[in-house]
């Protein structure tokens, strides 16, 4: 077998088995796999405006999972995107509710993104302090920081935002049509400003780690913080910038989900949206371009699959099945094929422990 | 003591148990060196098949071998990942906490809203008897009782037990363990999947005794952190992860209790953050050495004897992988 | 027991670790194994001891052929090694760590392996409370422990790895002794591998040399110290010439400075560096040396004094600030601090070259091709640093460092190379101190320090002395200075 045909063979054939299984659990389910997959590929491609709904999970997805590539790199697993996302689109919808009725769209819009980006860039500096002053780790930050998010979130619209006719704790009033991403088309229901950003954020994070010093820091900091310190690498200050640029980033999507596709603050209006992009991030090992294309493919996924529940009776759940186990599979297949690569590894010294989680201690 | 507050009392120790037995559970999985990350997924996911083989079945006992079967199942994933290919531990582990979650969710779509009889309230004669803590520890369901077993016999075996001083050199420092004989690959593959069958049980716990039947989102979403949390917490100690357990629950308690004050003027959607500020606040008492100093202050023959304790450092070997040659 | 090795060959990829090696060790005797770094002598011991197995060979204990495939199965065959870091578990205390590995069911039969501990300690002379916890105890005492534990195995051949690193000489002799008497009174066999001729000299009733994988001779001892370098070597090294030292104005102060540790205190310490001095700090491991090196590049924070570099008040400042005041640190453990994995050698200069914003990618591989050919770096622009050998690894640091730093402070300079390397090292470091650098560095390698230092500082347990003359100081002088012997006899 060739390399090439290999290689292959490691990406598709997980691919397949995840299929595989998912369509096994639609069994079990007791519904019919073949037409579980139809309405999902129908569901995403049907019409332009089926389409542009998956564009619409796509530019938060593709937001996030950039971000992530960013903290990844600094050797940070950056959990609370999720929360991040969410105090994103309060702070841009706290903008929205204030100056909706009084600022025209052009000097909203970017006034609510760059709350939204001190909002999400804000939240995540905080579980950077933690991390690199207070010795919590981010995991347990992020999750804690995420939960607090919701609550919050959830304080509001019950709350202060509930609406004047009186709430029903699902979400606040609309916001006025000028505090929104104005649409393309009713045909295409994406905002291509929200596009525009996405793909800028793409090419700027992909530039920024290839090509500056900063990015240059953040991968010595991420691959050994104390030898980073030791050649001149300010490695809190990069870990901390890391953290603020990945949750500002997530803050853009949060304001994307509460502006344009719903138009108003909603509980866990992240819709798992973060959590998602880090298994993009983690199926495609932190490579720009494979993270926009399997970003799009999960997009697919999510997009797809929201029609489930009225076309099938299904629960949208299942999208989440199919991806996780399309990301444990290839994981597990990457395993199998350096395993398989290295038949009789040499070594050294025998018996010795490798360090293989990424190391990320920060030190000062 | 008044009823009510022995009521309260026993309720703490009644809606600790899951928590007690998957921190339990994970102590073991990490003092081998293994970190599973999938708590909150797995919890989940044991709970729903637990509940669903319970219901389908009529029989308790069933329902907590299958949901054991499931948390054993995913931690082999881990461990199979982690040590035969290689793998972190934690994006692995991160997986399965987002897949179990929505195979839970989607697998239990039609047992939604659903519930059933929960495990049976069983006194142990005599000690049940014994006033105050007969009614705060011996007036539950059976699970109650096997936390308490597991407690003891975990800590008998990791400071007791030839095997117990493996396992605990084995998440410490394998070579020295391998050095000596052990077989460390194999070992850790039995501690990951003990520890995952008991995260399992403590989802079938949720389930079947402390909030009986299955509803979306599951009640039990976040404990997984929090256990996960309450094991550092614990510094990898039984005694001291059973403490964090209580803690959490008894804080909880407190604050449905201030849920139900008419006079408190708390907004009742912020009192939900509280577990979550806990456990970072628990997390900083650790990490910043404020325990370590509090601990400090107890008599030096206190200190010597509860020494096993009061240390706070992870295994040293967590998550790092063993290649005998 | 009497132990012969036939024809054992071992290959690690590309070398060949040990290339037909056939040795024959007798009972009762006291052996060196000798060899410079990479000669194969650890490998050897290990196949030995059965922490690895050899590719192709024979073991024939008393005779018989022995195939063992761990560590444990070898210690059944009588077989045990202690490891230069003794294998032991930290938290565990001294009982726990004796017992485990004992054989036995489910109990940990404390109050046998109480007693077994007991009476070997008391008839060697080791001091162990079974309570302590191994992270309170002295490399000394772990390897008493790690000693204690295999006899108490029943190990009748014992495999010592370089067992004088890092203990004191009051641990050293009682070492000593307990290996004698286990050779003399109960036929064992002992193995030492050392690079310390003295101990060597001290101990060894005979010596084998390994010399790149192969046996290339043995002596009876007594034999001089010119004797076994030249089988080390193939030819006797002749004695460095000593650089003569320019000194110029001061350039580094420590005024009063006192560190304080959980577990040392360094009271009062001062020192003044002059452009072009080289000052060597000796001492047992965690003596206090470390600190005070770390703390004239900020890595470790004086609670009281004042630390002046150029002329810069830094007291309290952060590294890089010194940095910025003209100091470069070199760390001991190269690829743990100093070189960061997974970076290519590349990026390693682009790390330390780059001063915009961008990384002028083409640019940097010009200045790193032209700096491994400079310094030797057996690599390419594209190599990762941990695909580099170790005196590779440390000459690119050597690149990295500024050119004509105002301090150097280097934790072991040459540590893990081989006598080439560290004298190519030493002649860069000399030709930076000719250009007004003052050198700051510790070692554990008493002719090291002896060699190139100007001054020597002493540390034990936090205290520290100069020695008065270091152009007339001995390795004997600084050995029982070490040792924490600071009387004016001991001087």
């Amino acid at each position: 077998m060739s390399k090439a045909v290999q290689r292959i063979g490691f990406a598709l054939v997980p691919v397949l088995i995840s299929l595989l299984i998912t369509a096994l659990i639609i069994v079990i389910a007791g519904a019919d796999p073949l037409a579980v997959f139809q309405s999902v590929l129908e569901g995403a491609f049907r019409s332009t405006s089926a389409f542009g709904g998956v564009v619409n999970f796509w530019i938060p997805l593709a937001l996030c999972s950039m971000g992530l590539i960013v903290t990844f790199t600094a050797g940070l697993w950056n959990i609370g995107v999720e929360g991040q996302m969410v105090m994103g689109a309060i702070a841009a919808s706290g903008v929205a509710r204030s100056l909706g009725e009084s600022l025209p769209n052009e000097a909203l819009i970017p006034l609510e993104i760059l709350a939204a980006m001190i909002g999400g860039g804000g939240w995540a500096l905080i579980v950077g302090i933690l991390k690199t002053r207070l010795g919590v780790h981010e995991i347990f930050g992020g999750v804690a920081l995420n939960a607090l998010a919701n609550v919050y979130a959830i304080y509001l619209i019950s709350g202060p935002w509930t609406p004047p006719e009186g709430g029903s704790a699902q979400s606040t009033s609309p916001f006025p049509t000028a505090a929104l991403y104005q649409r393309a088309s009713g045909d295409f229901p994406v905002s291509l400003l929200g596009l525009g950003i996405a793909l800028a954020a793409i090419l700027l994070v992909a530039l920024a780690l290839r090509g500056t010093r900063w990015g240059l820091h953040l991968k010595a900091t991420g691959k050994n913080a104390k030898s980073a310190l030791l050649l001149g690498v300010p490695t809190v200050q990069s870990a901390l910038t890391a953290f603020m640029v990945c949750g500002a980033l997530a803050g853009i999507a949060g304001s994307y989900r509460a502006l344009l596709t719903y138009g108003s603050l909603r509980p866990f209006i992240s819709g798992g949206i973060g959590f998602l992009a880090l298994l993009v991030v983690l199926v495609a090992a932190s490579r720009p371009v494979w993270t926009t294309l399997i970003a799009l493919i999960f997009a697919v996924i999510l997009g797809g699959s929201t029609r489930l529940r009225v076309a099938l009776q299904l629960d949208q759940s299942l999208a989440g099945v199919l991806q996780g186990t399309v990301v444990l599979l290839v994981l597990l297949a990457n395993g199998l094929r350096q395993r398989l690569a290295e038949p009789r590894r040499p070594r050294k010294e025998a018996p010795r422990a490798t360090v293989e989680r990424q190391r990320s201690v920060i030190i000062d | 003591m008044t009823p009510e507050l022995l009521n309260i009392l026993n309720s703490i120790v009644f809606s600790a148990t899951p928590l007690v037995i998957a921190g339990i559970g994970e102590t073991i999985t990490e003092r081998a060196g293994v970190v599973n990350l999938s708590l909150d997924g797995s919890l989940a996911l044991s709970a729903m098949v637990g509940f669903a083989t319970a219901l389908v079945t009529g029989n308790f006992l069933f329902g907590m071998i299958a949901a054991m079967a499931v948390g054993a199942a995913i931690a082999l994933i881990i461990a199979l990942a982690g040590i035969e290919l290689r793998q972190d531990q934690v994006a692995i582990g991160f997986v399965l906490t987002l897949l179990c979650a929505d195979l839970a969710q989607f697998l239990g779509q039609d047992y939604t809203g659903q519930s059933s009889r929960s495990l049976p309230q069983t006194p142990i004669p005599l000690l049940s008897e014994i006033p105050i803590l007969g009614a705060i520890f011996f007036d539950h369901p059976v699970i109650v009782y096997f936390s308490y077993f597991l407690i003891i016999m975990t800590w008998y075996w990791l400071f007791h037990t030839r095997p117990g001083l493996e396992l605990r050199a084995i998440g410490e420092r394998p070579q020295a363990a391998f050095a000596r004989g052990a077989d460390v690959n194999r070992m850790r593959y039995v501690y990951t999947v003990l520890g995952g069958a008991l995260v399992g049980l403590a989802g079938a716990a949720y389930t079947l005794a402390i909030r009986p039947g299955w509803s979306n989102p599951p009640s039990m979403r976040g404990d997984g952190w929090i256990a996960l949390a309450i094991v550092i917490f614990g510094g990898w100690h039984p005694f001291r992860v059973v403490l964090g357990a209580y803690l959490f629950a008894g804080l909880r308690a407190l604050s449905s209790t201030i849920q139900r004050d008419p006079s408190i003027e708390i907004p009742l959607a912020l009192l939900n953050g509280l577990p979550w500020l806990l456990m970072i606040g628990t997390l900083l008492l650790v990490s910043t050495g404020a325990l370590e100093r509090l601990l400090n202050t107890l008599p030096r023959p206190v200190q010597r004897s509860l020494r096993s304790v009061l240390r706070s450092n992870p295994p040293a070997a967590l998550g790092t992988r063993f290649d005998p040659d | 027991m009497n132990i012969e090795l036939k024809h054992i060959h071992k290959r690690f990829g590309a070398v060949l670790a040990n290339d037909d090696i056939s040795l024959t060790f007798s009972a009762g005797r006291i052996v060196g194994v000798l060899g410079e770094n990479g000669a194969g002598k650890s490998t050897l011991m290990k196949i030995l001891s059965g922490y690895q197995r050899p590719d192709s060979g024979l073991i024939l204990l008393d005779g018989q052929p022995a195939a063992y495939h761990s560590p444990l199965d070898a210690i059944a065959h009588g077989v045990g090694m202690l490891q230069q870091d003794p294998l032991d578990i930290a938290p565990f205390t001294v009982l726990e760590n004796f017992t485990y590995g004992r054989p036995g069911g489910l109990s940990m039969g404390r109050q046998a392996a109480r007693k077994a501990l007991f009476e070997i300690a008391r008839r060697y002379g080791f001091t162990l409370d079974p309570e302590t916890p191994i992270s309170h105890l002295s490399i000394g005492q772990r390897q008493q422990l790690e000693i204690a534990r295999l006899l108490s195995l029943g190990v009748k051949t014992l495999i010592l790895d370089e067992p004088t690193t890092g203990i004191s000489a009051e641990q050293k002799t009682i070492l000593f002794q307990s290996l004698r008497a286990l050779a003399r009174d109960d036929g064992m066999s002992i193995l030492l591998v050392s690079h310390k001729l003295e101990d060597v000299i001290a101990l060894c009733d005979e010596v084998v040399v390994l010399r790149g994988g192969r046996f290339v001779g043995g002596a009876t001892m007594p034999a001089t110290p010119e004797q076994l370098v030249g089988l080390m070597f193939g030819q006797p090294l002749p004695p460095e010439p000593r650089p003569a030292a320019q000194l110029g104005k001061p350039v580094v102060q420590l005024d009063h400075v006192t560190i304080r540790t959980p577990r040392l205190t360094i009271q009062d310490f001062s020192l003044t560096l002059r452009a072009g001095e080289v000052v060597g700090l000796a001492g047992l491991d965690h003596s206090g040396q470390e600190l005070v090196l770390r703390a004239c590049v900020g890595l470790a924070r004086p609670s009281h004094g004042t630390l002046t570099i150029g002329g810069r008040d830094l007291t309290h400042k952060p590294y890089r600030d010194f940095v910025a005041a003209g100091a470069a640190f070199g760390a001991a453990g190269r690829i743990e601090e100093g070189l960061i994995a997974g970076l290519t050698t590349t990026e390693h200069i682009a790390l330390t070259a780059t001063t915009g914003a961008l990384v002028n990618w083409a640019n940097a591989r010009t200045i790193t091709e032209a700096q491994l050919k400079q310094y030797d770096v057996r690599g390419t622009p594209a190599s990762p640093v941990e695909t580099l050998s170790g005196g590779n690894q440390q000459r690119l640091l050597m690149a990295l460092m500024p050119q004509s730093p105002v301090l150097m402070a280097l934790e072991q300079p040459t540590r893990g190379l081989d006598v080439e390397s560290a004298r190519w090292i030493w002649a860069q470091l000399l030709e930076r101190r000719a250009h007004g650098t003052a050198i700051l560095f510790l070692s554990p390698d008493l002719d090291e320090l002896i060699a190139y230092s100007d001054r020597i500082f002493v540390f034990f347990a936090g205290r520290f002395c100069e020695v008065p003359d270091v152009r007339a100081a001995t390795i004997d002088q600084l050995g029982r200075l070490i040792g924490g012997d600071f009387t004016p006899e001991g001087r």
